[in-house]
């Protein structure tokens, strides 16, 4: 079992190992296969593998015309030039026609740490949430990651899986479920109910067990889909809570925090939070001292969980 | 079928074309009727298609780029007997397989859905790397138009192209040197187009794009370990005086005594 690893690095072991059950499976990069760990599948499968130079649109296309073909394949760049330049290409040239075309972006959020705010993707979920027939899988551990792409493949259209970059604690197990559009709830609590996704979930862990010692029973909920969404398992925390606080690493605009805003509306009623980066860009920096600045702590699910239970922090 | 009746054909084609513009009062008339020889060279000389089997494993696939042109595209395909020639009156309307632009999963013969300008041929580029993934033989032709080539993506692909040296793919340029808001040096100069792709590495060809024969002929002629690019030298609104080379005319539907005067003039009958 997998204990520690990068997302990314599960990513391209994950890919091999459906690559060995599935002739279908290509996969596409833009120059960047030795940081979306696409490199992995390349040497394995060289004739398997394109790579398209720093051209993210013509790659979207040409997997497109690969889906046409009847193979399945799998398209790796980072999260902000693949689903934000490319993001026309994927709306007509795949999700328009259903196109059986996976997506694998890595380096999405804060996580990607010094590069910068210019590559961090603050976004890339939102863009593909709008996308009708889009699946969206947000794994939170190497070992869901994994799952995400096996389950990418069992589904006839597009997926996009977010990848993050940075190394990470296996906190699922292998009996873990991962069932597209069904939440998990790693942890049952009646006060409060914190819906994480990705690397927040973690977190959120962390934070219910903070709570736990002050007499708050924070529930979590790890919803690894954020399309097609779990609106029945959030509607039914919701209402067992009275509390939500959301926890991404993405912007509270258009993410996680607003798929659980649209469901609660009008549906139930409960005090409502979201953790996630407030409608500003990213910048240089450690991964940890960004998450810091920006909130995306246990501490700040901590706070935020008191806050709206009119509790003293 | 021999050049005469192709030419005729290539009439009958132009009608239907401004029947189903008349009808819709919308659409793209002038790279509609700039095109149909190229589409007639390649739907009745060129390509191994199957109107019974629209989706034959080792068809060629031909993909319209240029998806604005797709009246031109639907009348050849009704034409060939992909669908019934009625279905051309419903063009535009809510119901109709036939949308606004081409949509490959409601369009039988439609092989790539296109409009949003450089994504066909980027598409079709992929399709013709995936044939040789698949060591199938057919080829890939997409048609773009000249404005079309003002879109980064075009060369992103013609680079990719190049570099797999797909010799199963042609692109074929509908140059008639008009757009929206002018012609393209007005707009966008695209400058020496043939030199461009020549630097890109394709096998270039340059002919009368309303020869019927002539198109046919360079899109034939063999060429090898790397993609082949064919410039149709053309007048957008080709067929009807008032149209012709007139940007005016890129989106507009005739009027009905536009219509009926085209039609005359052409010595199409009036379609009922």
């Amino acid at each position: 079992m997998i204990k520690k690893q990068s997302l990314r690095a599960a990513y391209g072991d994950a890919l091999v190992k459906l690559g060995q059950q599935d002739s279908r499976v290509v996969v596409m990069d833009a120059d960047l296969a030795h940081a979306t760990m696409t490199n992995t599948f390349a040497k394995a499968y060289p004739d398997r593998f394109y790579n398209f130079g720093i051209a993210e649109a013509n790659m979207v296309c040409a997997a497109a015309g690969f889906a046409n073909e009847g193979l399945m394949p799998f398209v790796s760049t980072f999260a902000l030039f693949g689903a934000g330049r490319a993001y026309e290409m994927i709306r007509n040239s795949v999700c328009y026609i259903n196109a059986n075309v996976k997506f694998g972006f890595s380096h999405s959020g804060l996580s990607v740490g010094e590069d910068g705010g210019s590559h961090q993707s603050i976004e890339d979920i939102a863009l593909m949430r709008v996308l009708p027939g889009m699946t969206i899988f947000v794994p939170c551990d190497p070992l869901e990651l994994q799952k995400a792409v096996f389950a990418a493949a069992q589904i006839i259209g597009p997926v996009y899986i977010r990848v993050a970059r940075p190394v990470v604690e296996t906190i699922t197990t292998p009996d873990t479920p991962f069932v597209p559009g069904k939440a998990n709830v790693m942890r049952d609590g009646s006060d409060v109910c914190i819906i994480a996704a990705g690397l927040m979930v973690t977190a959120a862990l962390e934070a219910a067990e903070i709570l736990s010692k002050d007499g708050i029973k924070a529930a979590v909920v790890n919803c690894h889909t954020i399309k097609p969404f779990d609106t029945q398992s959030v509607l039914s925390m919701a209402e067992k809570c009275g509390a939500v606080v959301t926890a991404e690493e993405h912007s509270i605009i258009g993410g996680l925090g607003s798929a659980v805003a649209e469901a609660m509306a009008g549906n139930v009623c409960a005090k409502f939070a979201r953790i996630g980066i407030q409608d500003k860009f990213g910048k240089s920096g450690k991964p940890s001292d960004l998450f810091d600045e920006y909130g995306l702590t246990a501490q700040n699910i901590v706070s935020q969980c008191k806050t709206i239970l009119n509790l003293k922090d | 079928m021999d050049d005469k009746d192709l030419a005729l054909k290539a009439r009958k084609i132009r009608g239907d074309i401004l029947h189903m513009l008349y009808l819709s009062q919308s659409g793209h008339p002038g790279g509609s009727l700039s095109c149909v020889e190229i589409l007639l060279a390649l739907y009745y000389r060129v390509a191994k298609v199957n109107p019974n089997d629209p989706l034959m494993e080792n068809r060629d696939r031909i993909v319209l780029s240029k998806g604005h042109a797709c009246p031109a595209l639907y009348a050849v395909l009704a034409d060939k007997g992909y669908f019934p020639r009625n279905d051309l009156w419903t063009l535009r309307q809510i119901g109709s397989h036939l949308q606004g632009h081409p949509d490959s999963t409601k369009t039988p013969g439609v092989d790539v859905n296109t409009g949003s300008l450089g994504q066909g041929v980027s598409v079709a580029m992929g399709i013709a790397l995936a044939a040789r993934h698949k060591q199938a033989d057919y080829r890939v032709y997409a048609i773009i138009g000249d404005g079309e080539a003002q879109e980064g993506l075009v060369w992103e692909a013609a680079m990719a192209a190049a570099h797999y040296r797909l010799d199963n793919f042609t692109v074929i340029m509908d140059h008639n040197r008009l757009q929206i808001d002018g012609t393209n040096d007005e707009v966008m100069s695209i400058g020496d187009i043939m030199a461009k792709f020549n630097a890109f590495g394709f096998d270039c060809a340059q002919v009368d794009g309303h020869d019927i024969k002539a198109i046919s002929q360079a899109l034939t002629a063999p060429f090898k370990g790397k993609p082949k690019f064919v410039c149709c030298e053309t007048s957008k609104g080709r067929g009807v005086s008032f149209m012709e080379n007139q940007f005016g005319w890129h989106g507009k539907a005739p009027s009905e005594t536009e219509y009926l005067d085209a039609l005359k003039e052409m010595e199409v009958d009036v379609i009922d």
